[in-house]
C-alpha cells in the first residue's frame, strides 16, 4: 500500500484548478438530468478556468460530459430539464441561474462556439453570407450593407478566396473545410472573448484539420479570445491548447499544461487515451490500442473510482478503486488528477508500462 | 315517374343533428286565416291528407323550394318526372289536369286549358277539345289550338326530347315516319290533329283509347308557341301561360318564377295563385333539405320523396315533429318478378309456393317500415288508384309471416317436394333491394327454395340482365326485385308497362320482366278502348286479379313517404293523384 | 430553368391527353367489353318510353356507332375548332375550347365550368388559407410545447378532425350555426366575390372552416413531426449559439425548414380541391365543380365528367409545376441540380 503523499494539504482544502482571475471560470458545475430512469449526471463536480488569450482543450470519450459543459457554458442545454448548479463565471457574470434572456444577449456576442458538422451547423436555405450577417445584426445595429461587408472581411479574414461573391453562396457550396472557416467566421463575427470549438476538425478531412487548426490558432492571436476545444482527440490540443483538462464520467481526472499531459501523463485514463492516439511520429507497424471496454452510464457511474472497471490498475490498492471515489486533487505544480495510485506507481508505470509501447 | 336522390346520408351525422335541432320543431305557430273548405290548422300528424291544412287565400310571399337533384327537363314537352308535372302547373296549362283538392278528390280530371273534358267519338279514336278564349302566353299573345298541336307534334321528336313519355307517337295516327315538326317540315299532320280553328283541337288516334283525357292531362299539351321554340333550349325559357313565369332560370342550378300578368285569373278556375314567387334551387343536399324543412328555413322539397333515412326516426321520434308530417302513399308498388320462363317457375305451382312462403313483414321491413317503406301489398295497383280493390289470393297468416304448410303443399304439387334452388336478381346501387332479397332468401328458405343473390348495375339492369330474357332465361334468374311508379293515378299509367306481354322485348330494355299472359293482353286492349269510365275501371281490376292468380309478380309494398309539411306556408294537402303535397295551390302564411 | 419549365408543361399536356383517354375508355371501351352495343348505352340517355328508333337516333347523335378512337377524336377535335350542334329548331356553334355538350341536358360543358370555377376555387382558396395558417399554428405550438396538456389536446383534436367525415361536420355545424343560432348562411349560399366580398365571405365561412378542419387536422400533424425534427436540427443549435431570440430561431430557421415538405402536400391539395371539393359541395350544396363531376357521373354524362376531370387534372398538373418551382425557390440545394 502507497500513502497518499501527495494529499498533505488534507480534505479541507478544495483544491480547484481555478484561476480567479480568468476570464472563464467554471465552479463546481453540476448538469444533471432528472429522467424516468434516473439522474443523468452529465456534469459532475466541474471546475476549471480559462484566460484570454489561452486555449484549454477538454478531452474525453464520447459520453464524458464535455460537450454537455460547453453547452452549458453558452446556456444551449435543454432548458426546463437540466438542473445546473454551481458557477459559470464570464467576465465575473455567474451565467448559472442568469435569465435566459441575457444569457442570449451575452451568447453570439461575448461568447461564441464552433460546431462540429459544418454542413448541418448551418441552415440549408440561407446564403453563407446572409447567416454570418445575421449572427452580426443581432448584436450591431447597423444597416445591411455595413454588415454585409463586415461578412466578407470575415470571410476573407478566414481564408476564404474571392469572398465577395462566395458571399451569396449557399452552405452546400461550399467545401467542407471552407464551411467550417465560414462557420468560424460566423462565430467570430461580434469579436467574442470565448470561442468554444467543439470537435471542430473532427467532420473533415485531415489534411483540412491542420488547417482550420492552424487558423483558430491565428485567430485567437489576433482576437486574444479565451478558446475551449472539445474533442475527443489529444492529438487535436496537442499543438494548440496551453491547458488539458481529460474528462471521464462527467468528471475531470486529469488537469494540467499541455506539456505536463503529454510528457508525464499521471492518469491510467490519460494512458489509455495517448495510447489510442494515432501518431505521425511513430512506426505505424505497432497496433493503436483502443481502451478496453465502454464508458459507464451516467445513472449509474460505478462506485470507487468512475474507470475503475476499465482500469488495469483497480485492484492494486486493496478495494479502494472499488469504494472511495480518488479526490481530484493537485499532484504537485497544478498538475490534478483524480486517481488512488500512489505517486511512485504512476510514474514507474508510465515510464516502465506505458511511455514505451507508444 | 322516376326521381333521383343523389346522396344518402351518413346515418350518424344526422343522429346528432338529431338531438341537437330537435328543440326548433316544438311550437308550431299557424296563425294564418280560418279559411272555408273545413280545413285544419292544428298541427296533427296526418293532418294534411284529406283537408287543407292552415287554409288560408292570403296572397303573395315567397315559396322557397329545393330539389336534392335536378329536373329532367323544365321543358314541358320532354318533362317525365312526377314531381315536376305537379309544379309545371304554375308555369304551363295543359288540356286538362287533376283538380287541386285534397285526398282523393285530385284523383279527378277537369279541364283546364279546354272548357271541358274531351269528347270521344267514332268509338273512343278521336277526341275533341275547345280551348277556353282569352288565355295568353307571357308575351301577350292568344293561345290557340294550333299551338297545343304543335307543342303535341314536337314532343314526338324523341331525338330532341329523348326523355318524355312516348304516348302520342304510339297512338296519334301520324303519317308514317313522322320525326317531329323540326325533320319532318311541312308534313301535313291533320290526320293525327286537326285544328279546324284557333278554339278546337281534334286528335286522330290509331286505336281507340277510352282514357285519352290522361294523355291531355300530359305536360305535352301545354301550348308551345313555334315562332319562340328553341327545340332542346326552350327548356331554359319555357313560354308561360300559368299564373308564373321565368325570371331567371340557371340550368341545373335554380330558377325564379314571378307572376305573369298575362294570366287571367277568369279563364283559370283553378289555380289560386296565391305566393308572388318560387325560388327554386336545386343541386341541395338532401340531409340539408331535411335539416331546412325542419327548421323551417326552407318550404318545399320538391321531388316529393320524403326524408332521409337519417331524419326520418328522428321526426317519428319527436311528438312536434310528427305532428308536423303527413305520410302519403303514392303509386308506386315494389314487388319481385317471377320469371315463368325459369325452370322449375315454368310451373303455376312453384310460383304459389313462392307467394306463400314469403315473409311479408321482412319484405316491408326490408323497405323501411311502414312510415317510409310503405303498406303490404297483396295485389298490383295501389289502393288510390280508380277500380284498385285490395284482395289477397295467398293468405300469409295472421301475422303476414308466411303460410309455410300451403308452400310446402304447392311444393308438392309442383313436383319440387324439398324445394329448388333459382338465383334472384336486384340492383347492386340499391341497398334496399338488397335488403328483400336477403329477407325472400331467408322466408324462402324455410320450404327448402334456395335464392343465389346476384346483384347488377343499375344503369344496365333491364337494358342487359333482368330485363333481357334471353340473359334471365340463361342465367336463371327465377326472381328479379323490381318496382314500378304510375305515370299517372289510373289503371292505364299503372299497368300498361309492366303487364302487357307486348312491351317485352327480346333485346331487353322492358319493365315487364315475368307477365306474359294472353288474356291480360286482351284484357288490357278492351279497358284501353273502354271510354266508359266506371267500366274501364272495373277491367283494370280485373287484370290485376288475373296477374295475381298466375302468380307471376310477388307484390311487396306499395310505397309511401314521410313528408315535412312546410311550417311557414298556408293552404297545404296532399295531392293523392301526386303522392305530394300540392304545389299549385300553397300560399305563404 | 427555361429548358426545365418548358419539358415540364410539355409533360403536363402529353398527360391531360392520357387522363382525357383514359377517362373516356373508363365510359366507353369498358362498357363495350362487358358486351354493351351503342344501343343499350344510349339507353341511358333515353327516357324509359324511348322505343327502338328513338334509342337508334339517340345513339347516332352521340355519335356511338363510330369506334372509339373516331369518339375520342372528335371530342379532342372540339377542343381545338369547336363543334356544332344540333338543337331541333337549330344548330349552335360551340366555340374553342368546346369540351361537348351534355348528354342530359344540351348545355355546352365549358361555359359551365367557367361557371362553377369561381364557386371551387373560392372554397379552396379559403380553406386553404385558413387550414394553413391554422395547422401550422397549432402544429408548431404543439412542438414547441411537446408532452403538454395543449400538445396533447391539439393533437387529439386533430386526429378527431381528421376522423369525422365532412358529411358529419357539414351537417352538424350548418344545423347549429345556420339554423339553430342563425350565425351563419344556410346551405346553398354563395355570393362572387366581385359582387359583395363580405357577403362571399360569410356565406363561405362554414364550409371553409369545416374544410380547413378536416384539413389543418393533417397539417397541424405533418407541422408538428417537421418541427419536432427541424428544431433538433445542428443549424438551430446554431442560430441559437448566434443569440438569435427564440422567436426567430423557431420562426426564420425552424419553420422555414420544416415546412418545405408542407408546401409539396398543400399544392397537391389545392390542386386537387380545385378539381372540386366534392363531399364540402355536396354538404353545403355548393354549386362547384365537385357537384358537377357527381352530378355527370351519376347520370353517365360524358362530356361533364370528362371536362371536370381534364380541369381537375389541369390544376393538379399545374400545382405540381408551381410546387416544383417554388421548391427551387425555398430550398437553394434543390437550385442547383
Amino acid at each position: 500500500m502507497t500513502q497518499h503523499e501527495d494529499n498533505l494539504g488534507g480534505a479541507a482544502i478544495r483544491p480547484a484548478p481555478v484561476d480567479s482571475g480568468a476570464f472563464l471560470q467554471v465552479r463546481e458545475l453540476r448538469v444533471h438530468f432528472p429522467t424516468d430512469d434516473g439522474v443523468v449526471r452529465s456534469v459532475d463536480d466541474l471546475s476549471f478556468s480559462v484566460d484570454r488569450g489561452k486555449t484549454l482543450g477538454i478531452v474525453g470519450e464520447s459520453g464524458s460530459g464535455k460537450s454537455v459543459t460547453s453547452l452549458s457554458i453558452m446556456g444551449l442545454h435543454k432548458r426546463g430539464t437540466a438542473k445546473i448548479t454551481g458557477e459559470i463565471l464570464l467576465d465575473g457574470q455567474n451565467l448559472v441561474g442568469m435569465s435566459p434572456e441575457r444569457v442570449r444577449l451575452l451568447r453570439g456576442k461575448r461568447m461564441a462556439m464552433i460546431f462540429q458538422d459544418p454542413l448541418s451547423a448551418m441552415h440549408p436555405f440561407y446564403s453563407v453570407g446572409s447567416q454570418i450577417i445575421e449572427a452580426y445584426r443581432i448584436h450591431n445595429k447597423v444597416t445591411k450593407a455595413v454588415a454585409r461587408k463586415h461578412a466578407i472581411d470575415l470571410l476573407d479574414r478566414v481564408g476564404i478566396p474571392n469572398p465577395k461573391s462566395r458571399v451569396d453562396d449557399y452552405p452546400h457550396q461550399f467545401s467542407g473545410g471552407m464551411r467550417q472557416r465560414a462557420m468560424i467566421a460566423m462565430a467570430l463575427s461580434c469579436d467574442p472573448e470565448l470561442l468554444i470549438a467543439d470537435e471542430p476538425t473532427t467532420a473533415l478531412d485531415v489534411t483540412v484539420q491542420a488547417q482550420i487548426l492552424d487558423l483558430i490558432r491565428d485567430l485567437q492571436a489576433e482576437f486574444n479570445s479565451a478558446v475551449v476545444i472539445i474533442t475527443h482527440d489529444l492529438g487535436v490540443v496537442a499543438e494548440l491548447a496551453d491547458d488539458i483538462m481529460v474528462m471521464y464520467a462527467g468528471r475531470a481526472v486529469e488537469y494540467s499544461t499541455a506539456a505536463d499531459i503529454f510528457n508525464s501523463p499521471q492518469h491510467p485514463y490519460t494512458w489509455g487515451l495517448l495510447g489510442s492516439m494515432p501518431r505521425l511520429d511513430r512506426e505505424r507497424t505497432e497496433r493503436l490500442q483502443p481502451i478496453k471496454g465502454t464508458p459507464p452510464s451516467l445513472i449509474n457511474v460505478p462506485e470507487g473510482c468512475p474507470f475503475n472497471p476499465r482500469c488495469a490498475y483497480a485492484g492494486t490498492n486493496g478495494d479502494l478503486s472499488f469504494t472511495v471515489r480518488p479526490e481530484f486533487r493537485d499532484v504537485g505544480g497544478g498538475h490534478h488528477i483524480a486517481c488512488h495510485l500512489g505517486a511512485e506507481d504512476r510514474l514507474r508505470i508510465w515510464d516502465t508500462e506505458i511511455r514505451p509501447k507508444l | 315517374m322516376n326521381s333521383k336522390r343523389l346522396v344518402t346520408a351518413v346515418a350518424a351525422g344526422a343522429a346528432v343533428v338529431m338531438g341537437l335541432s330537435a328543440c326548433g320543431g316544438g311550437t308550431s305557430s299557424n296563425g294564418g286565416s280560418t279559411g272555408g273548405n273545413g280545413g285544419a290548422n292544428t298541427p296533427a300528424f296526418n293532418a294534411a291528407m284529406t283537408t287543407i291544412f292552415n287554409p288560408s287565400d292570403k296572397k303573395g310571399g315567397t315559396v322557397r323550394v329545393a330539389n336534392a337533384g335536378t329536373w329532367d327537363s323544365l321543358d314541358p314537352g320532354e318533362t317525365y318526372y312526377g314531381y315536376s308535372w305537379n309544379f309545371l302547373r304554375t308555369y304551363a296549362r295543359s288540356l286538362v289536369m287533376f283538380k287541386p283538392a285534397p285526398g282523393d278528390g285530385s284523383s279527378e280530371l277537369v279541364p283546364d286549358l279546354a272548357e271541358k273534358l274531351g269528347e270521344p267519338s267514332d268509338g273512343g279514336k278521336t277526341w275533341t277539345y275547345k280551348l277556353r278564349k282569352g288565355v295568353k302566353f307571357e308575351d301577350g299573345t292568344e293561345v290557340t289550338s294550333k299551338d297545343v298541336k304543335y307543342a303535341v307534334l314536337r314532343s314526338t321528336d324523341k331525338e330532341t326530347f329523348p326523355n318524355g313519355p312516348a304516348y302520342f307517337e304510339g297512338y296519334l295516327n301520324l303519317p308514317d315516319g313522322y320525326k317531329g315538326p323540326y325533320k319532318s317540315k311541312d308534313v301535313n299532320t291533320d290526320s293525327a290533329i286537326e285544328t279546324p280553328d284557333d278554339q278546337t283541337i281534334i286528335f286522330h288516334l290509331k286505336q281507340p283509347f277510352g282514357g285519352f283525357d290522361y294523355f291531355a292531362m300530359m305536360p305535352q299539351t301545354a301550348p308551345v308557341p313555334e315562332a319562340k321554340d328553341t327545340g332542346a333550349k326552350y327548356k331554359e325559357h319555357v313560354i308561360a301561360t300559368g299564373p308564373y313565369k321565368f325570371e331567371k332560370n340557371e340550368i341545373d342550378k335554380g330558377f325564379t318564377l314571378v307572376r305573369n300578368d298575362k294570366w287571367d285569373a277568369s279563364t283559370d278556375p283553378n289555380r289560386k295563385a296565391l305566393p308572388d314567387k318560387y325560388e327554386v334551387t336545386m343541386n341541395v343536399n338532401a340531409d340539408d333539405i331535411d335539416n331546412r324543412l325542419i327548421s323551417g328555413d326552407l318550404d318545399i322539397d320538391i321531388t316529393g320523396t320524403g326524408v332521409q333515412p337519417a331524419s326520418l326516426s328522428r321526426v317519428l321520434g319527436d311528438p312536434a315533429l310528427k305532428a308536423n308530417a303527413d305520410n302519403p302513399s303514392s303509386t308506386r308498388l315494389w314487388y319481385t318478378s317471377v320469371s315463368p320462363t325459369v325452370a322449375p317457375l315454368d310451373n303455376k305451382a312453384c310460383r304459389e309456393a313462392i307467394q306463400y312462403a314469403t315473409d311479408r313483414t321482412g319484405y316491408q321491413t326490408a323497405y323501411g317500415g311502414s312510415f317510409s317503406g310503405g303498406d303490404i301489398a297483396t295485389n298490383l295497383l295501389p289502393p288510390q288508384i280508380p277500380g284498385a280493390s285490395k284482395f289477397d289470393l295467398y293468405p300469409a297468416g295472421a301475422d303476414n309471416k308466411g303460410d309455410v304448410e300451403k308452400a310446402k303443399a304447392k311444393l308438392q304439387e309442383c313436383g319440387q317436394p324439398n324445394g329448388f334452388e333459382t338465383n334472384i336478381a336486384y340492383r347492386a346501387e340499391r341497398p334496399k333491394e338488397k335488403a328483400a332479397a336477403e329477407a325472400l332468401q331467408q322466408s324462402l328458405g324455410r320450404v327448402g327454395i334456395k335464392l343465389t343473390l346476384k346483384a347488377f348495375p343499375q344503369g344496365d339492369y333491364f337494358s342487359q340482365f333482368a330485363g333481357n330474357p334471353p340473359y334471365v332465361k340463361a342465367n336463371n334468374l327465377g326472381l328479379a326485385l323490381n318496382g314500378w311508379q304510375a305515370d299517372w293515378s289510373d289503371g292505364f299509367g299503372f299497368l300498361s308497362q309492366i303487364v302487357d306481354s307486348r312491351v317485352i322485348r327480346e333485346t331487353g330494355g322492358s319493365s315487364n320482366v315475368s307477365v306474359r299472359i294472353p288474356d291480360v293482353d286482351k284484357l288490357l286492349d278492351e279497358a284501353i278502348g273502354e271510354t266508359d269510365k266506371s267500366k274501364r275501371e272495373a277491367d283494370w281490376g280485373a287484370i290485376d286479379k288475373r296477374v295475381m292468380e298466375e302468380a307471376v309478380i310477388l307484390p311487396g309494398v306499395h310505397a309511401k313517404s314521410l313528408l315535412v309539411r312546410p311550417k311557414k306556408l298556408s293552404n297545404i294537402f296532399v295531392s293523392t293523384a301526386y303522392g305530394q303535397y300540392d304545389y299549385l295551390s300553397v300560399g305563404v302564411a | 430553368m427555361i429548358t426545365y419549365i418548358i419539358r415540364r408543361l410539355f409533360a403536363a399536356i402529353v398527360l391531360l391527353f392520357v387522363v382525357s383517354a383514359v377517362t373516356f375508355s373508363i365510359f366507353f371501351l369498358m362498357p363495350k367489353l362487358l358486351g354493351s352495343s351503342p344501343e343499350t348505352l344510349a339507353t341511358r340517355y333515353v327516357g324509359r318510353a324511348a322505343t327502338a328508333d328513338t334509342v337508334r337516333e339517340t345513339a347516332e347523335r352521340l355519335g356511338f356507332y363510330d369506334p372509339i378512337y373516331v369518339q375520342y377524336w372528335d371530342w379532342v377535335k372540339g377542343i381545338f375548332v369547336g363543334a356544332d350542334y344540333s338543337y331541333g329548331t337549330g344548330v349552335e356553334h360551340c366555340p374553342a375550347p368546346c369540351l361537348g355538350y351534355s348528354f342530359r341536358n344540351n348545355q355546352p360543358v365549358f361555359p359551365d365550368l367557367m361557371d362553377r370555377l369561381p364557386v371551387t376555387m373560392s372554397l379552396a382558396v379559403g380553406a386553404a388559407v385558413l387550414w394553413l395558417v391554422g395547422g401550422v399554428a397549432v402544429g408548431t405550438l404543439s412542438a414547441l410545447r411537446k408532452g403538454t396538456v395543449f400538445d396533447r389536446a391539439a393533437m387529439s383534436v386533430s386526429l378527431a378532425g381528421v376522423s369525422l367525415p365532412i358529411f358529419f361536420t357539414g351537417l352538424l355545424s350548418l344545423s347549429i350555426f345556420s339554423y339553430n343560432l342563425g350565425w351563419t348562411a344556410v346551405g346553398g349560399s354563395y355570393t362572387p366575390f366581385i359582387d359583395n366580398p363580405g357577403e362571399w365571405a360569410y356565406n363561405l365561412l362554414l364550409p371553409w372552416i369545416t374544410l380547413a378542419l378536416l384539413f389543418s387536422a393533417q397539417y397541424a400533424r405533418l407541422t408538428r413531426a417537421g418541427m419536432l425534427e427541424t428544431m433538433n436540427e445542428d443549424f438551430i443549435r446554431t442560430a441559437r449559439a448566434k443569440g438569435l431570440p427564440e422567436r426567430t430561431v423557431v420562426v426564420r430557421h425552424g419553420l422555414r425548414g420544416a415546412l418545405t415538405p408542407i408546401l409539396t402536400i398543400f399544392g397537391l391539395d389545392v390542386g386537387l380541391l380545385l378539381g372540386g371539393a366534392i363531399l364540402t359541395e355536396s354538404a353545403f350544396s355548393l354549386q362547384g365543380l365537385g357537384k358537377y363531376a357527381i352530378d355527370g357521373i351519376t347520370n353517365y354524362d360524358l362530356p361533364k365528367v370528362m371536362g371536370v376531370t381534364i380541369l381537375a387534372a389541369f390544376f393538379v398538373v399545374l400545382a405540381n409545376l408551381i410546387v416544383d418551382l417554388l421548391y427551387a425557390v425555398v430550398d437553394p440545394r434543390v437550385r442547383a441540380k
